[in-house]
């Protein structure tokens, strides 16, 4: 409808506007109830069960056309991960060998790690143990990749998950104060800093922050290594630092997202409303601005999960933490492709995962989706 | 200055109101919004208050609730309420009279509700978070007030969100959410301007029956005198945020003092003649069966013609289809079944297989001018694009063109480099015009390019259309739902319902007895500027519908 939420809800909304034209320029009458197309389907020139089922429960059939993308999604990444590492250029079995490189030796190891065959039986050999959970033996290392694997995620989503719950509250937090006093000093401070923070580069954070807290005042742990021995609180204080840096690297844009999205919502005609039925501050921010402000932040923060599992190579480097990141970086440098494509194909799934849940996420937060007319 | 009685509920002394506006490049300056504004309201009694836009009506309504939209500050004057100044109060007191004492009903009611939450809590939420009432008391409020207003299912409305609900009914409910908590008065922004008439006359009719029934008293803010005179008992008419003319309704209507009331009453008084000669048929439109990809269908099979310089009005509510019916014939939407002959020769249903020169002889003007224009865009720019466009001028030749063009819409050459937001509401569609008149046109689409804009300024355009089609002999198809502007420049015209064609004809035919059903209803929910006009037609309509 004209002036309506439509701008706040970002894609969701999108959506059910294609779904039904008709939703829009109906405003004016009294009869158009009746004369809606839910009721349609006879006179209509190409009916099929799927277009009748995505009329009568919208939101259902948006949720099942979301999870069908991500799968789809997920096989063309798997495809396009399988195919960048054949084109690498350089080979393991020269990388290996060095100096002893012999035409002879070489055609060994491609043979012995089956490298003779060709690329589509190959590749749906790793597929298929890729859905069974077994990503194959690491070429450098002679173990089983699911296996390393498995204790470098956990590092990774550890640290992801205390940077995650520090910064999305925080973040929300500060956002909202931003929105209070906005124009004012609070409100600058808070855009400085946060402005300041996403433009340093995270490594030269990660310095920053190792140089005074480890170097200087010597209060924090540095590298920060975790290994097997670790009790709890000797892990929580090495990872200090990096999920420091981790917090200062997404605050900013999920900070930023979240008052710009109820900024937006605080300037609509049904705010103004809330504000002449002489409600207060808080319940008008609360009961009347968020509600219609969430579909845009969740976008935001799923991005920005995505980007604590996925982008922490860096960090992960820098902190010698060992994580997801730095394993793959180092499989990279020896060529040790079943690694490089396991990391790779996990990364992709946490990505799509991440975003198709804000996606569902902001789908429900609709009104119009929920409840049809 | 009038003395303040005892039965006043409402009284405003010498209100000023100021805004900050920052021209780009110059220091802050502070703008005069409303100056001199002197009124009372009575125990029940409700108030109208006219004017065209930026009058400052809407801003002198809200100063009854002490707001001021965006920068807009209050800075002088009183705003007395049961004798108490609203705007001596401090922001805890003020919340305390908003919602409970003075409640607002928007323009739109669509974007005034909030899409997250139940009509229906949003209805109590005042009375409940003023204490006014109990969650049970206002419940049964609400339903009591559905009733009244004549809403469907009054006992599950409540349930439904805002978008499950038409335009018509969330007007409705909107004014239940205003007289929800027992105010002693309610301001209504232009209730109904955003309204088919049909459904204009229903709500117009539930406000009356409402604020009779529960007496409240109101300020009636609207644009539209024939409104004003239907529900008021006062009118306070402003102008420039002035006070032009302050008097009973009777007055007002009957005897206008002022030059500006007597033009606002007058104001539908234009009508033409309409050409008889139907021989030379320039648009002809058959069985055109048109619709979206979801497989509803808008237009179902709508035929009609257009003779060579004459006007074709096409009427109906929102929803109709009458912009579908221009689309198709722009061949931004090809039809489904059914041609469009042009000129004796079949056009291409789609814009893609047109050729320029087709493309050329018809143009289109839109209801918002504002974006319907590139806003980065001199008007010399806007005007000279289809001029090189259909016919390759450049340089000198182009310019004298366009001042041409200028010099025709009565607008001048000190307009060349002006930017669209440096015009008004009413010189944006004079350029709109200029830019279709560029391509020599023989049909112009106008798509309601008038219903955007003030009564007097549309008139205006009215005759400038006319004035351009004796001098070019340019035929038009006028999309409008104002009946009134049919009188005034339409030879023939075609009554369309629900995307079909429920009427078509030369004028006199068409707007004379006998009527279909929907003919009689469009035409009998125009409103007239007479007093009592509304009652007379409920009237009629409930001996009708007693009479089935």
């Amino acid at each position: 409808m004209p002036g309506g939420p439509a701008q706040d809800q970002g894609r969701a909304i999108t959506e059910a506007a294609g779904a039904n034209p008709q939703l829009s320029g109906q405003a004016g009458s009294d009869t158009t109830t009746q004369s809606l197309p839910a009721a349609s389907p006879n006179d209509q020139g190409s009916f099929s069960p799927w277009g009748s089922f995505s009329r009568n429960s919208p939101l259902a059939a948006l949720i099942l056309q979301r999870l069908a993308l991500s799968v789809a999604l997920l096989f063309a990444v798997s495809l396009m991960i399988f195919g960048g590492v054949e084109a690498l250029p350089g080979d393991f079995a020269t990388t290996y060998l060095g100096q002893s490189a012999t035409p002879q030796a070489v055609e060994n190891i491609r043979k012995d790690l089956g490298l003779d065959q060709p690329a589509t039986t190959r590749y749906f050999t790793w597929l298929g143990g890729a859905l069974q959970g077994d990503f194959g033996t690491s070429w450098a290392s002679r173990n089983s990749v699911s296996e390393q694997i498995g204790k470098r995620l956990g590092n990774s989503l550890f640290l992801a998950f205390f940077a995650a719950i520090i910064s999305i509250p925080l973040a929300i937090g500060l956002g909202m104060l931003a929105v209070q006093f906005r124009d004012r000093l609070v409100d600058k401070v808070i855009n400085v800093f946060s402005l300041a923070a996403i433009s340093l580069p995270e490594f030269f954070v990660g310095y920053l922050l190792i140089l005074f807290f480890a170097v200087q005042m010597g209060v924090a742990t540095f590298p920060a290594t975790v290994y097997d021995g670790m009790d709890f609180t000797q892990r929580l204080s090495a990872i200090a630092l990096p999920t420091a840096t981790l917090v200062l690297v997404v605050l900013a844009h999920m900070m930023r997202m979240t008052r710009a999205a109820i900024l937006n919502v605080m300037s609509s005609a049904y705010v103004e409303t809330a504000e002449l039925k002489g409600l207060s501050g808080l319940r008008i921010i609360a009961r009347h601005a968020a509600p219609n402000a969430v579909a845009p932040v969740i976008n935001v923060i799923a991005l920005n999960l995505a980007y604590l599992v996925v982008g922490v190579v860096v960090v992960e480097v820098v902190f010698v933490y060992p994580g997801m990141g730095q394993y793959m970086v180092d499989a990279v440098t020896v060529r040790d492709m079943p690694v490089v494509q396991a990391c790779g194909l996990i990364f992709a799934a946490f990505y799509i995962f991440l975003n198709m849940t804000a996606d569902i996420l902001a789908i429900v937060a609709n009104p119009r989706l929920r409840h049809p007319r | 200055m009038p003395e303040r009685s005892k039965t006043d509920l409402l009284s405003v002394r010498n209100l000023k109101i100021e805004a900050t506006s920052y021209p780009p490049g110059e220091p802050p300056k502070t703008v005069t919004l409303v100056e001199g504004v002197n009124f009372d309201v009575k125990k029940g009694k409700v108030i109208g208050l006219i004017g065209e836009s930026g009058a400052g009506k809407s801003t002198i309504g809200l100063t009854a609730l002490a707001y001021g939209r965006g920068g807009v500050r209050i800075t002088g004057g009183e705003v007395l309420l049961d004798g108490q100044d609203l705007l001596k109060l401090d922001h805890a007191g003020i919340r305390k009279v908003r919602g409970a004492k003075v409640c607002y009903v928007a323009q739109s009611a669509a974007a005034a509700f909030n899409p997250a939450h139940r009509l229906g809590e949003q209805v109590i939420e005042a009375s409940l978070r003023h204490g006014i009432m109990n969650r049970a008391e206002a419940e049964k409020r609400a339903l009591h007030l559905f009733e009244v207003l004549g809403l469907p299912n009054p006992e599950t409305f409540g349930q439904r969100y805002p978008h499950q609900v038409s335009g018509g009914q969330l007007q409705r409910a909107m004014t239940a959410m205003a007289l929800c908590p027992n105010p002693e008065l309610i301001v209504f922004d232009e209730p109904t301007t955003a309204l088919d008439v049909t459904t204009q006359i229903d709500v117009l009719a539930a406000i009356k029956h409402a604020i009779e029934e529960t007496h409240t008293a109101a300020i009636y803010i609207t644009h539209d005198l024939a409104v004003v005179a239907q529900i008021t008992d006062d009118i306070l008419v402003l102008r420039h945020g002035k006070m032009v003319e302050y008097g009973t309704v009777k007055q007002i209507i009957e005897a206008p003092t002022q030059d500006y009331t007597r033009a606002l009453v007058n104001v539908r008084g234009t009508g033409r003649e309409e050409a008889t000669d139907q021989s030379d048929t320039l648009l002809k439109v058959e069985n055109i069966t048109a619709g979206y990809s979801n497989g509803f269908k808008v237009l179902q099979n709508v035929s009609l013609h257009l003779p060579k310089g004459q006007t074709l009005a096409i009427v109906g509510e929102s929803g109709s289809g009458k912009s579908t019916l221009a689309r198709v014939i722009t061949g931004l939407l090809p039809p489904q079944e059914g041609t469009v002959t042009f000129d004796g020769k079949p056009l291409p249903p789609a814009l893609r297989g047109r050729k320029n020169e087709e493309l050329r002889r018809i143009q289109m003007i839109y209801q918002m001018a504002d974006t319907a224009m590139n806003p980065r865009q001199t008007v010399r720019n806007i005007v000279g694009r289809p001029l090189t466009f259909y016919f390759g001028m450049h340089g000198r030749q182009k310019t004298e063109r366009v001042r041409e063009l200028l010099d025709q819409i009565e607008m001048g050459e000190r307009f060349l480099d002006r930017y669209p937001a440096e015009l008004s509401g009413g010189q944006k569609q004079r350029v709109a015009i200029a830019r279709a008149l560029a391509a020599k046109p023989d049909l112009i689409l106008c798509d309601e390019p008038t219903s955007a804009l003030d009564p007097l300024v549309a008139e205006g355009i009215l005759k400038l259309l006319l004035k351009l089609q004796e001098e070019t002999h340019v035929s038009y198809m006028f999309i409008t739902h104002d009946i009134a502007i049919v009188r005034a420049i339409a030879d023939s015209v075609a009554v369309m319902h629900r995307g079909r064609l429920v009427r078509f004809g030369p004028k006199s035919k068409v707007l004379s007895p006998p009527f279909d059903d929907y003919t009689d209803l469009l035409l009998k929910s125009v409103p007239e500027m007479e007093i009592g006009w509304l009652e007379k037609v409920l009237k009629t309509r409930r001996m009708e519908s007693a009479g089935n």
